[in-house]
């Protein structure tokens, strides 16, 4: 075993030899491997939230002119392990007459579905949990899991306005699984695959300008704000938002149950900008990643972690939409720019021109898609302000 | 790629299992005293009136069932998305026609008023 052999790309094998000179018995390997590796990924996930948390509410401090927390541990570093075990530790309130076994399954599932999102995710080249060829298709399968789960908590707290928030939540949830799944297929037209690692790997031209984000930066528009509505982020956070009286379906559960709504909130954003990082920002890709192939690693969470300040940022700055200006802007604007994009994608590809070329005329394509979307939408916007001033503006009486 | 899916199926029983490992640990952790009023359904501090099940709007089924459509279509664009290389003018001509009619679906629900409310 000798160190030029010790690259990231063989440590699987490099584990199962290590196993079989063990003695165990050759069929029973990948299952432990694969069982060790999905500890791994656990583990990582949760020490990953912990930072999260401070990250986010340490941003959304800052943008507000204010400190964040900054009492307990360095810089506040130590407050989420603080918040953690105080739910670990709080009385869990069932309410009478709740449905037990959706009620107690809820919050499993919604733990659930996030990380298992994390077993296609690349975090270096070939360094992935699963690398299926159906990557992406996966990520969208599981994502309908998480809105079955919000459904499951708002239907078995036996509280009206759990279920309210529990319906209007899966109206949104469900409807922005479209534009997320038609703007992701739109990289997957131009590499080819459904692989995660080969979509990473496709972005490879032009040292960074080859991401999908300077080639086709609305399908990464329409990502975004999908991710933002999937993950139940403000702008889109009407159901769950903390400075409402009523949280959503969120209401009834206290303790450890809550804190799995909680962390499943914060993975699900980080998994989404890790999504968005492999599909649109060239994933682990970088300066010299062919020589050193953990640099992979450490490129791909820098980026993920870019993403996931966007995203912070965008949550503090932006004021809340309310549900039917949510549901207009996904059905009204999202799809049909999404479907009109794919198929001007799909055009632009099949006429085979040169690399630069291409990209470039991708690049005029998306501009002009995305300023004419918004063009149309200003114009409908001003004649609905139109409207409403016309029927607000009170009759003079003429004397 | 078959003996990928193993992964999925070990993290899938680690990632399910291990919520109820950290529920149980809170439950050997926390106080335990149920209270009829700690009990009792949040209603920002006022009794509930009425049966808690209220009635299911008909504006979440047109919502639902014009997400189904649009999955569906979005399933089908997977396949030709994957194989778009391969395939020639032909093909995207016919996908062309094939969102043009879904698109023609969208324009009719949203006219009907379908897409309004919420």
């Amino acid at each position: 075993m000798d160190l030029s052999q010790l690259d990231l790309r063989n440590l699987g094998l490099l584990f199962n030899q290590l196993l079989t000179s063990f003695g165990v018995p050759p069929a029973v390997v990948p299952i432990i491997g694969s069982l060790l590796g999905a500890l791994l990924l656990l583990i990582f996930a949760l020490t990953l939230v912990l930072g999260l948390v401070w990250f986010e509410r340490k941003i959304a401090a800052r943008i507000q002119d204010r400190f964040g927390p900054n009492r307990v541990g360095p810089f506040g570093l130590l407050q989420t392990i603080a918040d953690a075990l105080k739910l670990l530790t709080k009385e869990d309130i069932t309410p009478t007459n709740a449905d037990r076994v959706t009620y107690n399954l809820a919050p499993a599932l919604a733990v659930f579905h996030v990380i298992m999102a994390l077993a296609v995710i690349p975090f270096a080249n070939n360094v992935i949990g699963a690398n299926i060829n159906v990557g992406v298709m996966y990520i969208i399968a599981f994502g309908s899991i998480g809105s079955m789960a919000a459904l499951m908590a708002g239907w078995s707290s036996n509280n009206k306005y759990a279920l309210l928030g529990g319906f209007r939540v899966v109206a949104q949830l469900l409807s922005y699984e479209i534009p997320l799944g038609l703007a992701m297929m739109i990289p997957v037209l131009a590499a080819g695959t459904m692989n995660m690692n080969e979509l990473a790997e496709a972005q490879y031209r032009y040292a960074g300008f080859g991401w999908y984000i300077f080639v086709m930066p609305t399908a990464f528009f329409i990502f975004l704000v999908a991710t933002l509505a999937e993950g139940e982020r403000a702008p889109f956070d009407l159901l769950e938002a903390e400075s409402e009286i009523v949280a959503g379906f969120n209401i009834e559960y206290s303790g450890m149950k809550f804190a799995w709504f909680f962390l499943a909130f914060f993975l699900n954003s980080w998994v989404l900008a890790a999504i968005a990082t492999t599909v649109f920002l060239g994933g682990w890709q970088g300066p010299f990643v062919d020589q050193i192939p953990a640099l992979g690693v450490i490129y791909f969470l820098t980026k993920t972690l870019v993403v996931f300040w966007l995203l912070a940022w965008i949550r503090a700055t932006f004021p809340r939409l309310r549900i039917d200006q949510m549901m207009s802007y996904c059905w009204k604007f999202l799809v049909p720019l999404a479907l009109v994009l794919f198929m001007v994608t799909a055009v632009v590809l099949k006429l085979n021109l040169p690399h630069p070329l291409e990209g470039i005329v991708l690049l005029a394509a998306n501009v002009v898609l995305l300023l004419g979307a918004w063009w149309l939408l200003g114009r409908e916007q001003r004649k609905q302000i139109g409207a409403s001033k016309r029927a607000f503006t009170p009759e003079i009486p003429r004397l | 790629m078959l003996s990928e899916y193993g992964f999925i199926a070990a993290l899938g029983i680690i990632a399910f299992i291990f919520p109820f490992v950290g529920v149980a640990a809170a439950w050997l952790l926390r106080p335990k005293r149920p209270d009829p009023i700690k009990n009792s359904a949040y209603e920002c501090g006022v009794e509930t009136i009425g049966d808690t099940w209220v009635q299911f709007r008909a504006q979440y089924y047109l919502f639902a069932l014009i997400f189904v459509i649009f999955d569906i279509e979005a399933i089908f664009l997977f396949p030709f998305a994957v194989a778009f290389k391969e395939v020639g003018l032909f093909a995207v001509v016919e996908a062309f026609l094939f969102i043009m009619i879904l698109i023609l679906g969208l324009v009719y629900a949203w006219k009907k008023g379908a897409l309004e409310w919420q």
